[in-house]
């Protein structure tokens, strides 16, 4: 086992899960991004851009000048621009998710490969997509002033790197309460520590609400949509990682152990 | 006449571990490759135009709103 194998499986899982991301959010969450648009082109109308309209208009377009503005059709960003979002994404997080799966293998209490690979999984989704969904959920289109993108992107992503920190945090100190206090406390500790400390930072963070008058049933239609590619995501890139992974622990281990055997004779 | 006497099953078996110095090459190239394809998807013209323009917001739009990235 080293890094370059958990790197490859890693890069394959998330692929795999932006594909089942992108199925999963074109078939689920775009009907509800086309209504939130269509919601948009109703009213006002004045927010942001989508490919059809004459006068595409969007936060950074205020500052590219004179630059021309580059317009997608709608067509276009529902599905290849969705798959390559969804793509990048799995990619991108499939690789990081491998390497700390590799950086914890062994170290993490008396896991096997694919087990601690499992753990980090779920202790990825939690706390790169569950708890900063919960604090700043996913808003469709129409939802969100381009002069208040700056402020939120910088509030979510401080918001998940803070989620991310605690949860690296506590996880090693659940690994060194456990020599100390036994396994059932130390995990119970380590995850009460985590969700103290976010909790509170959820209570301190600035508020963004821009729903306005948004309707309720489109909104939660949306959300639960949104929830659902970012747990399918997630899913499948901890499921075939940790496939992956405990196929090549087994097949090293027949390796080792016939090595063994053929020496012993 | 089994063999798996030879297998070292008894007791608690050696876990494999990948040596932290092995490691941080990986975890630096991918680390930073990783978290740049995520800023530029998640974050990029909108919050920080990098290349100025529009171009990668509008193509990964309905990724942004669906994978829960602030947008609009
Ligand atoms: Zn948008």
């Amino acid at each position: 086992m080293n890094a370059r194998a958990f790197l490859v499986r890693g890069l394959l899982a998330g692929l795999l899960a932006g594909l089942a991301a992108f199925f999963v959010g074109y078939q689920v969450g775009e009907p509800h991004v086309e209504a939130a648009i269509a919601l948009e082109d109703a009213g006002a109308a004045d927010s942001h851009s989508h490919g059809e309209e004459p006068e595409a208009h969007s936060p950074a377009a205020d500052e590219a000048g004179d630059e021309e503005v580059f317009k997608v059709s709608r067509d276009t960003q529902r599905t290849w621009g969705l798959l390559t979002g969804s793509l990048t994404i799995g990619l991108a997080w499939g690789g990081l998710l491998a390497l700390v799966a590799a950086g914890t293998l062994g170290r993490i209490g008396r896991f096997l490969p694919g087990q601690s690979t499992a753990v980090i999984s779920l202790i990825g989704f939690v706390s790169v997509a569950l708890v900063p969904f919960l604090k700043y959920p996913a808003t469709p289109p129409t939802i969100g002033s381009g002069d208040t993108i700056g402020h939120r992107t910088a509030l979510y992503f401080s918001f998940l790197l803070l989620s991310v920190v605690v949860a690296v945090l506590a996880t090693y100190a659940a690994c060194r309460l456990r020599e100390r206090i036994g396994t059932y406390g130390g995990v119970i500790a380590g995850i009460a520590a985590y969700l103290l400390v976010v909790v509170v930072a959820a209570l301190v963070f600035a508020p963004v609400n821009e729903l306005g008058d948004f309707p309720a049933d489109t909104l939660w239609s949306f959300r639960l949509s949104s929830m659902l590619t970012l747990a399918t995501m997630w899913g499948v890139l901890g499921v075939v990682l940790t496939g992956l992974v405990s196929r090549l622990y087994a097949r090293e281990t027949a390796v080792a152990q016939r090595r063994e055997l053929a020496a012993s004779l | 006449m089994s063999h798996s006497v030879a297998a070292p099953v008894a007791g608690a078996p050696a876990l494999p571990t990948i040596p932290l110095r092995e490691l941080a090459p990986w975890a630096l190239f991918f680390g930073l490759l990783g978290t740049l394809v995520i800023f530029f998807v998640s974050a990029d013209q909108g919050a920080v135009s990098i290349p100025a323009g529009t171009a990668i917001h509008e193509w990964v739009h309905d990724g942004r709103h669906l994978l829960g990235y602030p947008c609009h």
